[in-house]
Order: C-alpha cells, then structure tokens, then sequence
C-alpha cells in the first residue's frame, strides 16, 4: 500500500498530525479542557468555511480560527459550569456560521463533507510542508511552556505564587491548542478530532504514566491509531475516519476495563 | 534583629470591601504562629497578600526586611484550595512537577530529589507518594502536600488550614509533625487553623484575625474572654478544660 504516493503522503500526514496532538491532548484532558479542545474544532470549521467562501486555502481558516479561538477561551475565567455554557453557546454558533458559508458559497457537498470528516487522502505536498511547520511551532512551544504548563494545570495557586506567568501560559497553551487541532482536522475531520486528541491523552493518564512518559506515550498512541486506522480502511475500504475512531475508543475502553480488573 | 514580618498599618481591599484594616505587628524570625479567626476573617487573604498575590491597599508589609514581592523562592506554601487535577499522577509527580515548575522547559525526567526523599520520610509519606494522587484520603493528600510545602530551603512557611479534614487523631499527629520539621530547621511558619487545640504547646505566638482587625500574643494573651470580645465585638466565652483544651463560644450578655 506504501506504493502509491498519497499513501505515502497519508501516512506521513498522520505522523505529524499525531505527534502535536497526541502531546497537547495530554495536557487538554488533564486540565479538564477537553470539551474546549472539541469546540476549537468547530470554530475551525467556521474559519475555513469562511476562507473557501473569501477565495482562501481553507486549512489558513482554520488555523487562524482555531487559534484565535483557543486565545479568546483561555481568557473566559468563569467558573467552571459556566464555562462549559460558553463554550457550548460558541461551539454551536460556530458551526451555525460555517453552514452559512457553505450556504453561501454553493460549493459541492463534498468540500462540506471533507471538513467535516477529514480528507487524509487529498493532502499534497504544500500541505504537508504546512502541517511540518505547525508541527514544529507547536513542539517549540511545548518545549518552552511545558514544565510551567504543568506545575499551573496541577497547582494552579501554588504556581502563582511561585511566579509563574500562569495567565500567559494558559494563552499560549490555548493557542498551540488551537494549531494542534486545525492540522488534526486535515486527518480526521471536524467533527472526529476528539479521536487523536483526546482519547490517546485520555488513554495515558488512565494508565497512570508519570508526565514525560504519559506524553510521548500519548504521541505514540495518536500516531499508531492513525496508521493503524489508514491500514485498515486500505484493507476493508471502510473511511479512514471511522477506522481511526474505532480504534481510539477502543483502545481507551480496552484501558479502561484492563486498570478496572488489574 | 530583622524580623519575619513586619505590618505597619496595613490595610488590604478585595473588591472595594476592607478585609484587613489597620494591621501592625512584627514576628521575629523562628516563631511558629497560630493563625486563627472565623470564616471570612482574611486568613487566606492575609496569607495572599504576604505571597504578593494580593496587593497592600495602604501601610507597609516586609518580609525579612524586605517589600513582599510575588514569586519569592524562599516561602513554603500550602493554599488551602486543593485542586484535583490529574488524579491518576502520583503523588511523586504532582510533587515534582511543583519543584521545577517555574522554570521554562517541556518536562522534568527526574523522578525524585534526595531532599524530596528526605522529607518524605520524616512526614511518614514515602509509601504515600507512589500511589495515585485521587486514591489518597484527604488527609494522605494533606500530607504529601505539607511535604512540598518543605521543600527548597524555605525560611517561611505559610500553611493555609493544614489540619482541615483531619481526624482528631491526625491532627494532632500532622501538627506534631510540623512543629518538629519548622523547628529543626529553624523556619518561621504560619498556620491557619479554626481550632486552638491541635497546635497548643506547638506555636508560641498567635494571631487572631477578626472583623479586620488583628491581636497578637501568647496563646495565653489571646485566648481570653476580654481579648476576644473585643476583637469580636460581641460578647464571647473562653473555657479551659482541665485537659487544658480552650474554647471560644459566644457569650451571654453580662
Ligand atoms: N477574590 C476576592 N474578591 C473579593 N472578595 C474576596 C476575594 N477573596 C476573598 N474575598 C473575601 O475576603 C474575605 C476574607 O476571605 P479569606 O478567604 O481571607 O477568609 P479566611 O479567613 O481564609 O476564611 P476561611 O476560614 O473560610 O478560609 C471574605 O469575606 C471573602 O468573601
Ligand atoms: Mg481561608
């Protein structure tokens, strides 16, 4: 299967994709963020609507949107169930907005269904040097920001009075996340990031990893579940994006049912 | 002489609201202070405040001589919110992840610090520290926190109700443990409480928040029916047990 070009290209997409995500999925389910990091895909979705309907690439929407968004969310400090009204009310208007560019833009259903569900096969060679990039911004970030980042996820109150920047770190957390999620929709779509983002994060704290391991065991994970999801879809013609997915929520099920016994 | 703290009329706002008024005292270094007062007094905020996470509205607060500033590496802390925030991690890890945090980097590879190990084991907590933070009991949890508390040499101690969710038992047990780790090491520390008793024979000094206004002395000094109905406003009751336990109750009107 590695014959073929886009193959190649696919698989290579995934890697990349999988590592940022993998990594900044750790941090979204240990801070509870989860549900933020699945509406920074919506807010993608309205940004590349809104390119496609402007005439511009719409991964550049995305990423800007996704960003933007992220920024905007770390700096929403109400308590928690408000926040999770926000980000419900912002998610919701978001996607009502990328419905109405695509209403706008009387484009083919298909661009519709490549963002929603991902297009891992169509990504060219411009992408792909797009996605490096990302990938690279955001593990740059990650090197800098990770150990403040964790010590304020952790111990928020501690860590202030330590001297760590705790509002900054969270924006630009929040930013990465916004990155992160913009390159994992061109694999699994909008509507499926929680399978690279959340469930390897989520499947590495549930096995109760020390930090350092829990990250690149989560990065690992994102990107076996990816490879493994392009294989099987290769295989049984199923969409990559179901694959991936089965595979995600299998694997933590499997997790989790295995530390129930253990 | 330079002292550990030193208030000259302080005052400190929240909100437009004056939690801390008038505030001046000094607490020469080495002193273990029981800070005590009602819900709402301002424990925590004046605790915040000496942290430099809450600015001084007017007056004049000093740390060993010098203006409070945020971020001080020489002040152990223990805030009295207890987030539960990766409850699988360890307790190691949750410790260890406050050592280094405030430097930049992605992540510490150390596991542990012999000072880590050190302090572990005078507070009972080794085994304690491999077992996932959310399985602990709240006052297991207490424990581990106390012992990052310790760590990096502090010379002041500020513990936000270390003995809160404790079993009578337990309480006294940490507070023990607390005073002979301070003392040893010649810490000056601060510890809220809501109850006297614990710490009696552990502080020599305590500070009693209440209304805004502050009185500090001896336990013996505080800890009277005048002192505090004054403090209180209203009349209160100070009882001594023959086990040589106190309690504050309202009083009646004379
Ligand atoms: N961020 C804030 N903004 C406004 N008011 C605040 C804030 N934090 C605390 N307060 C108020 O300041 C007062 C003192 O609060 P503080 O937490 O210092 O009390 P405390 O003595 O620690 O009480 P407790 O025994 O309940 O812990 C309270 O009335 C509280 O409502
Ligand atoms: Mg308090």
């Amino acid at each position: 299967m590695l014959a073929f070009e886009f193959m190649r290209q696919a698989f290579l997409a995934s890697a990349l994709v999988g590592l940022l995500a993998g990594m900044i999925g750790w941090f979204l389910v240990l801070r509870g963020q989860s549900f933020a990091g699945h509406a920074l895909s919506h807010i993608g979705f309205a940004g590349a609507t809104a390119a496609l309907w402007a005439g511009m690439p719409p991964l550049a929407g995305l990423l800007i949107a996704a960003t933007a968004g992220g920024m905007g969310m770390s700096l929403n400090n109400a308590r928690h169930g408000d926040r999770d009204i926000a980000i419900g009310l912002t998610l919701s208007l978001a996607m009502g907005c990328g419905s109405l560019f695509l209403y706008l833009l009387h484009g083919p259903a298909s661009t519709a269904t490549a963002l929603l569900f991902g297009n891992v096969f169509g990504i060219n060679q411009q992408t792909l040097q797009i996605l490096a990039g990302t990938v690279l911004a955001g593990l740059i970030g990650l090197g800098t920001i990770g150990r403040p980042l964790l010590f304020a996820s952790l111990q928020p109150e501690l860590a202030e009075a330590r001297g760590v920047p705790v509002q900054l770190v969270s924006t630009c957390f929040m930013a990465m996340a916004g990155l992160a999620t913009a390159i994992c929709t061109e694999v699994t779509g909008v509507l499926l990031v929680f399978t690279l983002m959340i469930g390897p994060g989520a499947t590495a704290l549930r096995l109760g990893l020390n930090p350092v391991t829990g990250l690149c065991t989560s990065a690992i994970l994102a990107i076996a579940e990816a490879w493994g999801g392009l294989t099987i879809s290769w295989y049984t013609d199923a969409p990559v994006s179901f694959c991936i997915a089965a595979l995600s929520a299998a694997i933590f099920g499997l997790t989790t049912l295995f530390r129930r016994r253990g | 002489m330079t002292h550990a703290i030193s208030c000259q009329t302080l005052d400190v706002d929240l909100a437009g609201r004056r939690i801390l008024c008038g505030l001046s005292f000094h607490i020469p270094e080495g002193s273990i202070v029981a800070v005590l007062g009602p819900n709402g007094a301002g424990k925590s905020t004046f605790f915040r405040t000496l942290l430099g996470l809450t600015p001084v509205t007017r007056g004049a607060l000093s740390l060993f001589g010098q203006p409070v500033r945020r971020g001080r590496a020489d002040i152990g802390y223990l805030p009295q919110t207890r987030s539960m925030i990766g409850p699988r991690l360890t307790g190691r890890a949750h410790i260890m992840a406050t050592l280094e945090g405030n430097r930049w980097g992605l992540a510490s590879k150390k596991r542990s610090t012999e000072e880590l190990e050190a302090v572990l084991q005078e507070l009972n907590a080794t085994d304690l520290a491999d077992r996932p933070f959310g399985t602990l009991s709240g006052g297991e949890r207490q424990r581990l926190m106390l012992a990052q508390a310790m760590l990096g040499h502090p010379r002041l101690l500020l513990l936000d109700e270390p003995l809160a969710s404790l079993d009578p038992g337990r309480m006294r047990e940490v507070a023990e443990l607390t005073g002979n780790l301070v003392r040893a090491r010649g810490i000056t520390a601060l510890i809220s409480a809501h109850d006297i008793n614990p710490l009696i024979g552990i502080v020599d000094r305590v500070l009693y928040l209440a209304g805004g206004h502050a009185r500090i002395g001896t336990p013996d000094e505080i800890l009277t029916a005048p002192v505090l109905s004054r403090l209180y406003g209203t009349p209160v009751d100070v009882f001594h047990a023959p086990s040589g336990q106190i309690f504050v109750a309202p009083g009646r009107e004379a």
